[in-house]
């Protein structure tokens, strides 16, 4: 049975049943998602997944062909609640024509921001995003990562409480990188909840707290980062004397083995089991030289909840 | 407000891309074409026997020509000024930083068609004063009501600006484009078939140019722009290019007003309903 919308304060975004057609293509098949207030949200999901398009009716850029979509309590179509809303495009482009302040003047006006806040603001954040020798140049001679980070300060000029930031670090270099992920934190610090949508899954892993993997427009599965990153273990074992028997009373345990030469590879859900396995092994009679353990990475999770390259 | 910062900004685009002050050089370079044109014109009635009267005559068939000159040149800036502004956003994504402010959408097509109205009304405004004054001075010559004349050029440019928008929500810019300067095309060709039926007493090419205008009455509107401002005796002469053979009607201006507030309507419609 599916789960009413809750419409108390709780949750930044919630969809149900979002679905979107063009012409005869699903692009977002069945969107059913909960984003809590103040966290920094990862939405993960190959190409082709529905991504772009079930931001762009979050922002009511698209129109849904059907279902529900709430941003901080209200439909997705309301125009008003765009004021406490930030948007970074995947690919930040706008009138080449205008200098770094004059982008975020415009903005914070558009946003509805108050002229004498922004001439206090405008180059406090062209200074957040390292722009500051930057400030008066005509966006045409701007690098694509200088776009990136402009394009950013403009989508929180106006301070909002929701952001959604697509592919927010592609352009850019380590330190630019370094950057955005700190300037995401301390958003979340400021009490803002943060979408992200991002090919770079480390970045995802070191600064998201939860995290949807989505396909064919609906949600595959979920992780809480916060507690899930300590578990989803695999172990590396270098063995000896390793019968077929032993490794299958690893079952208990295990969610996966595989055997190669001396090489035993397990995941486990969890790390409180290591000691068990190792002891079952000793009392199989194998001859244990490693016993490796190592945390699943987000793109190990991702391969493994996406299963193989269709190719999209 | 919104609104206002978007068509401040759309004008300031045209300014800061430098495409009105190429369309305002432009107009310097006809002005000095005009100009010498005039002048050697009246050198010649100097060493001539002309009489006065006909030399009259001649002049204001120059101004009435160096009039639609500029009518052809706001035309077309306007549809090339605009014509990326919607269906380019679109295109290239730009609209997405603006359709996601708290703005309504039409606060957004509107301003920008706010925006371009500002700019087409200077242009406008400095082309006529520029011509008329060079014709006084140079010429001696006026056109009868140059203000009822600019104000109907005013209103095909709109129209051409509108018809570029409404396409520019459904189309890309160089599809929107090829519409936009084929319907035009088309209702300059109808004007002057039409204006060719006077030779003949019930040409049905009258029939044609009428329908032209119908389904583009840019080119209508300024033949009651050369109606109002030619001066009359002028009108009245067959081998004209603007005598009065088949004046559009009060009502065939009304319908343009009406066509531009339908396009418009169709625009705004059309760009609020579509995806971005």
């Amino acid at each position: 049975m599916e789960r009413p919308l809750d419409h108390s304060d709780h949750f930044a975004i919630q969809t149900q049943n979002l679905r979107k057609v063009f012409k005869n293509k699903v692009a977002v098949g069945n969107l059913s998602l909960s984003v809590r207030r103040g966290e920094i949200f990862g939405f993960l999901g190959p190409n082709g997944a529905g991504k772009s398009t079930s931001i762009k009716m979050l922002l009511g850029l698209v129109k849904p062909s059907g279902g529900e979509a709430y941003v901080l309590n209200v439909p997705a179509s309301n125009v008003e609640i765009r004021r406490k809303i930030g948007f970074l495009p995947e690919d930040f482009r706008f009138y080449h024509w205008l200098t770094a302040a004059e982008l975020l003047a415009l903005h914070g006006r558009l946003s509805g921001v108050p002229a004498a806040t922004l001439r206090e603001r405008v180059p406090a954040y062209i200074d957040l995003v390292g722009l500051t020798p930057h400030r008066d140049k005509r966006l045409q001679a701007f690098s694509k990562g200088m776009l990136q980070r402009i394009g950013l300060a403009q989508a929180l000029i106006h301070e909002p409480e929701l952001i959604f930031l697509d592919e927010p670090t592609s352009g850019l270099d380590p330190m630019g990188r370094r950057l955005v992920r700190d300037i995401i934190r301390s958003q979340r610090e400021r009490g803002a909840t943060v979408f992200l949508n991002s090919h770079i899954l480390s970045e995802i892993e070191i600064t998201c707290d939860e995290v949807v993997f989505i396909r064919d427009g609906e949600v595959v599965t979920s992780r809480d980062l916060r507690t899930t990153r300590a578990e989803e273990i695999r172990v590396v074992i270098r063995a000896r004397k390793l019968t077929p028997e032993a490794i299958a009373g690893l079952a208990p345990w295990t969610t996966s083995a595989v055997l190669e030469d001396e090489l035993l590879t397990l995941a486990t859900p969890t790390q409180d089991v290591l000691p068990d396995i190792l002891r079952h092994l000793v009392a199989a009679g194998a001859d244990v030289y490693q016993f490796t353990p190592q945390k699943l990475s987000l793109e190990d999770l991702f391969m493994k909840i996406m299963g193989e390259d269709r190719g999209l | 407000m919104a609104f206002w910062t978007i068509a401040g900004m759309t004008f300031r685009e045209a300014a800061r891309k430098k495409i009105l002050w190429t369309a305002l050089i432009a107009g310097l370079g006809f002005f000095v074409v005009f100009g010498f044109g005039l002048h050697y014109q009246m050198a010649d009635f100097a060493r001539g026997s002309i009489p006065p009267f006909l030399q009259y005559q001649i002049v204001s068939g120059m101004l009435m020509i160096g009039l639609y000159t500029v009518d052809l040149l706001a035309v077309v800036m306007t549809i090339l000024t605009s014509v990326d502004t919607i269906s380019g956003e679109i295109d290239s994504g730009r609209i997405q930083a603006i359709a996601t402010k708290p703005i309504a959408r039409w606060q957004v097509l509107l301003g920008k068609w706010t925006g371009f109205i500002g700019m087409l009304a200077i242009y406008i405004a400095l082309m006529f004063s520029g011509t008329i004054a060079e014709a006084h001075w140079i010429g001696g010559v006026v056109p009868q009501n140059p203000v009822t004349g600019a104000l109907l050029v005013f209103l095909e440019c709109v129209l051409a600006l509108t018809v570029t928008f409404m396409f520019g929500t459904w189309f890309s810019t160089l599809t929107n484009g090829v519409i936009v300067l084929g319907l035009h095309g088309l209702a300059f060709l109808g004007g002057w078939l039409e204006q060719m039926s006077g030779f003949v007493e019930g040409s049905r090419l009258v029939t044609l140019g009428i329908v032209s205008s119908l389904v583009m009455p840019s080119e209508a509107i300024w033949r009651r722009a050369a109606f109002e401002m030619e001066s009359p005796l002028a009108g009245s002469l067959q081998f004209s290019p603007f005598a009065d053979i088949s004046v559009p009607s009060v009502a065939m201006i009304g319908y343009a007003g009406v066509f531009m507030i339908g396009a418009l309507a169709v625009a705004i419609y059309h760009f609020h309903k579509r995806d971005l």
